[in-house]
This record gives C-alpha cells, structure tokens and sequence, in this order.
C-alpha cells in the first residue's frame, strides 16, 4: 500500500529512488563483568582496528567525492582512535575492574567528553567532544555487531531520510547519488531546506514522521513542489510522477533559456536579480543561473571556515575572486555577521541569554575595530577589481552608521596616502533588518548608499518570535501587513533620497511575495541563485501598474496573512 | 631522564593546533615523554591527555623524557614551542 507523508515543501524538483536511513541504530548494552581482561582487550582491539579500517575507506572516499576539507574531520577521528592516553585508560580499566569493553570505553570516553564539554569559553573544544563521541559510536557499533549509517559510502541513487541533517551529514554526501531529503523537522530557513537548494535537488522538511514511516530501501517519490512523499508507490503512481517530473524539466528548459535575458516586466519596467552567495566559489552558479549581480556575499564564511582571524591579504584574494568573476555587475559584501547563532571557535564570545539580540554582527566590529579595519582594507583593495560595494549588517541607529563609515572613510584615505589602488565608486549600505532602522529609514537614506532588507531577522525582530523555535513558527509571516509596510516605508525613503533598495531574505524569491515587492518599487531582489530564472519568468508576466494597487491595497486595506496571499491569487491570475 | 622547563607566553595556552603539533614533535621519538602541569602529568604522545590540562597563558609547565633519544625529543621540543610562538 502506498503511503503519503506530507511536509515543508523546502526546494523544487521531484525524484524517485530508493530510502536511505540517516538514523542512527540502536547501541545500548548492559555492564557486565568478565572473567578474561585479556581477551576482552583483544576484543577491544579487534573493534577499535575494524573502526580504523573503516574510518580509512570513508576519508578516501570523501577526499575524492568531497573533497579533502570534508576528509579532514575523518583523520581526526583516526587521530583519537590512535591515541595512547585514551586506548591506555581504556584497557586499564577492562584489566582492573574486570567491566566489559562496552562499559569501559563509555566511561573513559564519557570522562574526556565532559571535561572538553566542560570548556566553556573553548568552542573548539567542546567541538572536539562532538569528536569524540562520534568515534565511541563508531567502535561500540562494531563491539555490538551493527552497522552504522556511512553515508559517505553511498553508491547508487538514494532518497536521504533523516530525522534533521546537519552541516557534518551533507558533507559526506556524495552529490551523485542523493536524490532528494526528507526530514522530520526543519523549516524553509533550515540547513537542509537551503543546503537541498543549493544542490538542486527536492527536498522536504519537518514532515514529522519520516524517519518512523520509511524503512531502508523502500522506493520513495519525493515531490519537493507540493511538499509531498509517496511511499512505495504503485506503478500506476510512478508513471504520473514521471509525467510531473519531465513537466517540471521542462518549465525548467524554458526558465533556462531566460538566463541572458534582462529582468524586464508586462509593461517594460527593469528589476535586477541578484544571487546571494557564501563563498566566491558561489560565482559560478550565480552566473548559470543569469544574475545580474551578487546582492549578497555573506563574508562570515571567511572567519568559520579558519581556525584563527583571517589575514587581510586571505579576504583581498576572496573578494576580488568574486568581483572579478562578476565580471562588472555589482557585488555586495556584507560585512562580518558574526554572533546570533553563528559562532568562532578561536573568538570565544560570552554565552548570552538572547544571543539574536545580544553582541553580534556590527556591534562586534565597531567595539574590536581591529577585526573590522583589516575587513575593511581588503575590501577596499578587492574595489579595484570590479565593481564591489559594502554594507553593514544589524545597523539600528544612525550613529551606527556614521561611526560604521567614518572608519570606512579612515581607511580608505590611508590606503589612497600609500598609494594603493582603490576604486572611487564603492556604494556603502545597510542591511535592514531591525525595525527601529526600518521606522528612521528617511533618516538613515540621507547617510547610506543603498538599503538591503534581510527579511529572515525583520520579520523574527517585528513579530518577536525566534525563527528557530517550532512553537512560535507559525508568527514567521512575510506576508503580514505589518511586515508590508516596514518594507514599504523602507522602499519610499530611500527612494525620496535617490537611493535604491534591495531585499537579501527568503522572501526576495517568494514567488507570493515578488508581485506585492514589485508593485511597492523594490529595485532589487536578491535570492538563492537557483531562484532567479523562476523569478525572472514571473516578473516578465506582471505589469507594474497593476501590482502597484496590489500592494497598495495589501499594505492598507488587508487584516491578515491569508487575505494578502487570496489578494495576490486574484491579482496574478 | 631529561627535564625542562618552559613558561607559556601564547595567548590561547597549548590548544588545538600547537597542541598537535607538540603532540606530532614528541610521536617521533622512543622516549616516554610527559607533560606536567599543576602536579597533573600526562602523555605528551596523546592529544587528548595534553589538550585535557587546559594549559593557559602564563603557566608554568615540565616536560620529561625518558629513553635513549630523551635529549633530542626535548630539544626537539622547544624547537616546536618557539616556532609556535608557545614560549620563549
């Protein structure tokens, strides 16, 4: 019989393939005293060596799927399993207390994990817990005799069923093989759902009961545009599917042959779509997908992806990588946005109550202004290289800014004095997101270049609701009148002062939302890249003077959410 | 047995990357070899025993070996803590 399972649609695309189980198995046991230390030892060994044997296959095959960063976390596990001090207090305490290996390697390793764990102020530490751990499943699975899931090792065509994916799971992910995910939890803004568009692959989130309805190797059809799973379907429920798959594959042709046109609607008006990106290495599907600029390039990989404060000369190389693969069209680099829920192991910030309301993004920068100088510096020798422009992130007064640019302005004179090459056509903006900068925005457009809303925290700071938290989900309403007429007032200010406004959250490639954004007068809408051909097929549709009164009347004539969405429908029928 | 002192100047203490790169140092000769810190004395062969001390700026520490090459590891040793900039 077929079953339905119904979720988050997080990313287009419908793909069938067989389920792969990324949950993991059951590795409980009892303690248990034993008679011979000896070969009990032997035992340990013999797991701890089948550990290794395995470990070595998945870093090979991650080094050569993956690539050797995703490998490296493997050679620290082996690094553990090799360990002296550990094997060392492990076998002492099988010869001494007589336990068994199941109970001594949970005890010694237990003791290591809540000593690291322990490290509060050492993020790199309690990472290395996470290690640990990692490694005392691996050899407990083979001291029980089960598998545990190697997603590293996948060879053939998988839908991915897990209860969440994390970043760890999705780098061992050979992009061959995975079909699609289907996940137990999760929303639109999780790793998964942005992990699976980044891929282009269907995937649907928080669909409560995945991991309990499907079982290994069970044929899946995941349908990423509805939001739906058939399990085991039938032959007659294959075929359809096919036919909505090729159907998909073939909007997705046409969207494709968009790619080098320009954004222009019904009625001859020009919009510019643009991609937001993590790494410079992001160019490239920017450009496959036809964006006309790089909205936004979220530098806060820069510092992750270290183990210590990236060197001026590594962020130069950075962002001129990125303009110049741009090729002219503008690229945004939002400064550092480092705190919230983003953390740096080498740069151990206080544990706060209210993180997303605490030390973070700009905040950092003006106060370890030797962080943000160096930031600064590369960006503006990166400035000779195209056309670069930067903004501050969680900017909520106008003294913000002026102190924010007065220390621009500072090092840009300094470099001009030693004669560095720096382009004198570099846009300083704002990101908007807090809603106190949103209600003074007249204000602020008489000091920045340009605006950007980041929807993802304006929408989560206006409704007062954590957008990670479940319970409160359902207040993330990009549609609410509310949230329509911060973005207006956003929109009419700066254009009073001849500036332009781009938006950079999830609900730039909204396709609900473009129409009501187009008819406000948003100048540019930056997005997941995959997103652009989709949107640009849309705005060719519309005619401006129409949206005009769509969002004139969904700003002040609509109570809620759902008579925005029903008002949308009748405007783009 | 060979013994020397070294006085921890690195901001972070022996964390991480200096941490296995002492670990490395000391994984290449016969010699046991510790690390003491506070009457804590562990293995400077494993990562896990060395980065466990929690060993800050400023501390004082005491790194015995014992076995043939025991004055080469130690030489060897502050090698690796100079170049890492770990102490003097």
């Amino acid at each position: 019989m077929t079953k339905m399972l119904k979720g988050i649609a997080a990313s287009d695309g419908i793909a069938a393939a067989k389920a792969y189980m990324l949950v993991q198995p059951d590795l409980s046991f009892s303690e248990a005293s034993i008679d011979d230390p000896e070969a009990e030892i032997k035992r340990l060994e013999e797991a701890v060596n089948a550990a290794k044997d395995e470990l070595k296959i998945i870093k090979e095959k991650a080094a050569a799927n993956l690539g050797d960063e995703e490998a490296e976390v493997f050679e620290a596990h082996l690094t553990i399993l090799s360990d002296p001090e550990l094997m060392g207090n492990i076998k002492n305490k099988i010869k001494d207390e007589k336990v068994n290996a199941e109970q001594a390697l949970k005890e010694v390793t237990d003791t290591f994990i809540a000593l690291f764990e322990g490290m509060t102020d050492n993020a790199y530490m309690q990472e290395r817990a996470g290690d640990i751990r990692d490694v005392t499943k691996r050899v407990l699975s083979h001291l029980l005799g089960v598998t545990l899931p190697n997603p590293a090792l996948i060879d053939e065509e998988v839908v991915i069923i897990a209860h969440d994916l994390t970043p760890s799971d999705t780098a061992q992910l050979d992009r061959k093989y995975v079909k699609g995910f289907i996940t137990d939890i999760g929303g639109r803004t999780s790793h998964s759902a942005i992990m699976s568009r980044t891929l282009e692959i269907p995937a649907i989130v928080g669909s409560g009961s995945a991991t309990t309805t499907i079982s290994e190797g069970q044929m899946v059809i995941i349908d990423g545009i509805e939001g739906n799973a058939l399990v085991d379907p039938s032959k007659e429920e294959l075929t359809s599917y096919a036919d909505k798959a090729a159907a998909f594959a073939k909007q997705k042709a046409e969207w494709k042959e968009l790619k080098d046109a320009k954004t222009v609607t019904a009625d001859g008006k020009n919009f510019t779509l643009g991609a937001n990106i993590g790494t410079p290495k992001d160019v490239e599907g920017a450009n496959d997908n036809g964006a006309e600029a790089v909205g936004l390039f979220r530098s806060e990989f820069l510092y992750m992806d270290a183990s210590e404060l990236p060197s001026e000369d590594d962020q130069f190389e950075a962002y001129k990588q990125a303009v110049e693969g741009m090729e002219g069209r503008q690229v945004v680099v939002r400064t550092m946005d480092i705190g919230g829920d983003k953390e740096l192991p080498y740069l151990p910030l206080p544990k706060e109550m209210n993180p997303f309301l605490g030390y973070r993004a700009i905040r950092i920068s003006l106060d370890r202004q030797d962080i943000f100088r160096t930031q600064l510096r590369a960006l503006l020798r990166a400035s000779n290289y195209g056309q670069l422009a930067i903004m501050f992130p969680m900017i909520a007064t106008v003294k913000e800014f002026k102190e924010a640019k007065a220390i621009f302005e500072e090092e840009k004179e300094k470099l001009v004095k030693k004669g560095v090459p720096v382009s004198d056509n570099i846009e300083v903006g704002m990101m908007m997101e807090i809603p106190a900068a949103a209600m003074i925005a007249d204000k602020l457009a008489k000091y920045s270049d340009f605006f950007s809303i980041g929807t993802n925290d304006l929408i989560q700071y206006s409704m007062a609701a954590d957008r990670g938290n479940e319970r409160v989900a359902y207040l993330y309403q990009p549609y609410n009148p509310s949230i329509l007429r911060l973005i207006k007032n956003v929109i009419d200010s700066s254009h009073k002062e001849g500036k332009w406004t781009g938006m950079c959250g999830e609900m730039a490639g909204d396709q609900i939302a473009v129409p009501i954004l187009a008819g406000l007068g948003l100048d540019e809408f930056s997005m997941s890249a995959t997103s652009i051909l989709k949107t640009r097929s849309l705005l060719k549709k519309i005619d401006t003077t129409k949206m005009k009164e769509l969002a004139e009347k969904a700003t002040n004539d609509c109570e809620t959410t759902e008579e925005v969405i029903e008002l949308v429908k009748q405007y783009t029928k | 047995m060979e013994k020397k002192e070294f006085h921890i100047i690195a901001e972070t203490g022996i964390h991480a990357r200096p941490a296995t790169l002492l670990v490395q140092a000391a994984s290449k000769y016969n010699a046991d070899i510790t690390l003491t810190y506070k009457d804590k004395s562990v293995n400077l062969k494993s990562i896990m025993g060395v980065m466990s001390l929690g060993v800050g700026q400023n501390a004082d520490v005491t790194i015995a070996a014992d076995g043939a090459d025991e004055a080469d590891a130690i030489a060897a040793i502050g090698d690796a803590m100079k170049k890492e900039g770990l102490a003097e």
